[in-house]
């Protein structure tokens, strides 16, 4: 659905995205990472046509978004950071203004807008100016004008920044539904975002793409082992004896005394792969009692810092 | 043509959401009214072409804080990335912010009607001329409206935009005049002459209305919505 190709956006002397390039695909939902001032925003802007790039190409459903912008815009629901907003104008009568804009038909747009105040959990504040609304309510406003047209692309900018966590929540939920049908792109410096919403993640630091992969791609590209916590009735010297039957494994670290009746231990996988079945079928073969296993993958947060530490 | 109309439709009621709009049309009519009818019983002559004399400096004020917040709120606000990413094109929302600020000029100016019927009621009123006048004030106006709409984009800052947009009109107003121009026939002097909004004025409040003049007030209001157009192409989206 997005096609982006070598682009690069310079302001003046400064670099903000070089030679960035990548696709997302119809009905995905991908997350765009990165630090602060990485160039997440830059890019949005220029796939919604708000900025143009400097070069290098960006397609939306084929269409090419320079110079054909008005196509490409109708096809893209778009919530800018903060959700910038007029503040005079009243929450209905705002997304009938954008409603017309978008080019909704007239008898068309009071379905188009109940069905958005409906959708988008509006009910309470219809009758009120946005400029009294809360920091929530305004990005659900700016949701809602992103969707009305019912666009196949969304792009949103850090949705849920200064939400509080009842209203992330609920955006990250709206976020998943509208997901099921619609390709989305959203961009955060939030991790659990994406774990919680996307498909895949496209890392961006310092205007480079320096990672994307689903989730656990990621993690493996970046090396992360998989650790287990396990607790098992036995000596140590048996369990030491056990484990040469689990090639893969090794214990790293005794988490208690040398002589406790209960012995709990890390083990340390050396590849990301879930083994937690194979341990537990392991304990089972050899007679053992299981007390506690937990999988703990490398964190997406590791993984982060990893890729876009500026060596 | 539908989303002119739409843009012009809300940026028209934007000016009457908050007081702003009942407030310049008070000041217009309060200064207007007071100016005129000052000297309007001491000449004793019954028509409008004192009132027509007045409107190039009263709209010096009054036209700049019409078009002052028009992109500099939005830039302010942050919502000009909501208009651009909108299927809409730029010089549809320019004509329609332009339109709407017109539109208020307009009806500021219609509300000197009573004025005219006064002065109609008191004497014999040639209307030819006051309708004449009225035509070439709006044309002022909208000369004005896009001076300050082209500065208005150049800044976040209400304030700064107002008082720029009545120095550069002010500017634009005087350039004609002998003081600037010189009172030479010289080539330049005639340039600075034509180019000046206060020459061309002076017939309309008379009640001449000269169609080269009217040419000169749309190629201004062109020239500067063009003007405003590349601005906005280029700082807003770089």
């Amino acid at each position: 659905m997005i096609h982006v190709e070598h682009l690069h956006k310079h302001f003046g002397p400064v670099q903000a995205v070089s030679d960035v390039s990548f696709d997302v695909a119809k009905g995905e939902v991908v997350g765009l990472l990165g630090p602060n001032g990485a160039g997440k925003t830059t890019t949005m802007r220029v796939i919604t046509g708000f900025l143009r790039s400097s070069a290098g190409l960006v397609t939306v459903d084929g269409i090419p978004v320079s110079p054909e912008e008005i196509r490409t815009r109708r096809l893209i629901g778009y919530l800018p950071e903060n959700a910038p907003l007029p503040t005079d104008l009243e929450v209905t009568g705002f997304l009938d203004y954008i409603a017309h804009l978008r080019g909704i038909a007239t008898t068309a747009i009071p379905g188009a807008i109940d069905e958005m105040i409906d959708t988008c959990g509006l009910a309470t504040v219809v009758g009120r100016p946005i400029g009294q609304l809360s920091k929530g309510y305004r990005q659900r406003v700016g949701l809602a004008a992103a969707l009305l047209h019912r666009p196949p692309i969304l792009i949103l900018d850090e949705p849920t920044s200064g939400l509080d966590p009842n209203q992330i929540t609920e955006i990250r939920t709206l976020i998943r539904a509208i997901g099921q049908e619609r390709t989305v792109v959203l961009s955060t410096h939030i991790l659990q975002e994406v774990e919680a919403t996307c498909s895949r993640a496209l890392i961006i630091s310092s205007g480079k793409l320096v990672g994307h992969g689903t989730l656990s791609e990621l993690m493996r590209a970046s090396g992360g082992h998989a650790r287990y916590t396990v607790a098992l009735r036995a000596a140590r010297e048996v369990i030491r004896t056990a484990l040469e039957a689990l090639p893969h494994l090794e214990i790293a670290e005794w988490l208690s005394g040398p002589t406790d009746e209960r012995q709990r231990f890390t083990l340390a996988g050396q590849d990301p792969e879930d083994r937690s079945e194979e341990i537990f079928g392991w304990a089972v073969a050899q007679n053992l009692t299981l007390a506690e296993l937990t999988h703990e993958t490398a964190s997406l947060e590791e993984v982060f810092r990893e890729l876009t530490q500026t060596p | 043509m539908k989303n002119i109309w739409t843009i012009t439709k809300r940026e028209f009621t934007a000016y009457f959401v908050s007081p702003i709009a009942y407030v310049y049309l008070i000041t217009f009519l309060v200064v207007t009214n007071w100016l005129f009818f000052r000297t309007f019983f001491v000449l004793g002559q019954a028509d409008m072409r004192l009132f027509f004399g007045l409107i190039p400096w009263i709209f010096l004020f009054f036209v700049p804080a019409v078009a002052m917040g028009k992109w500099a709120e939005e830039r302010k606000l942050g919502t000009l990335e909501v208009l651009f990413t909108l299927p809409v094109c730029l010089l549809d929302i320019i004509l329609g912010k332009f339109l709407a600020g017109l539109g208020l000029i307009a009806t500021a100016l219609l509300l000197t009607l009573p004025m005219a019927l006064t002065i109609a009621g008191l004497g014999d009123l040639d209307w030819g001329p006051v309708i004449g006048g009225y035509i070439g004030s709006l044309f002022l106006g909208g000369a004005y409206l896009a001076v300050g709409l082209t500065i208005s984009s150049l800044t976040e800052n209400q304030i700064i935009a107002f008082i720029l947009g009545v120095a550069a009109s002010f500017g634009l107003l005087i350039i004609g005049t002998p003081m600037i121009a010189g009172g030479s026939s010289g080539p330049i002097a005639q340039v600075l002459q034509y180019m000046g909004l206060e020459m061309h004025f002076t017939s309309i409040a008379r009640g001449v209305i000269d169609s080269r003049d009217l040419i000169y007030y749309s190629s201004v209001i062109g020239f500067f919505l063009y003007v405003n157009r590349k601005l906005l192409e280029t700082f807003a989206r770089r």
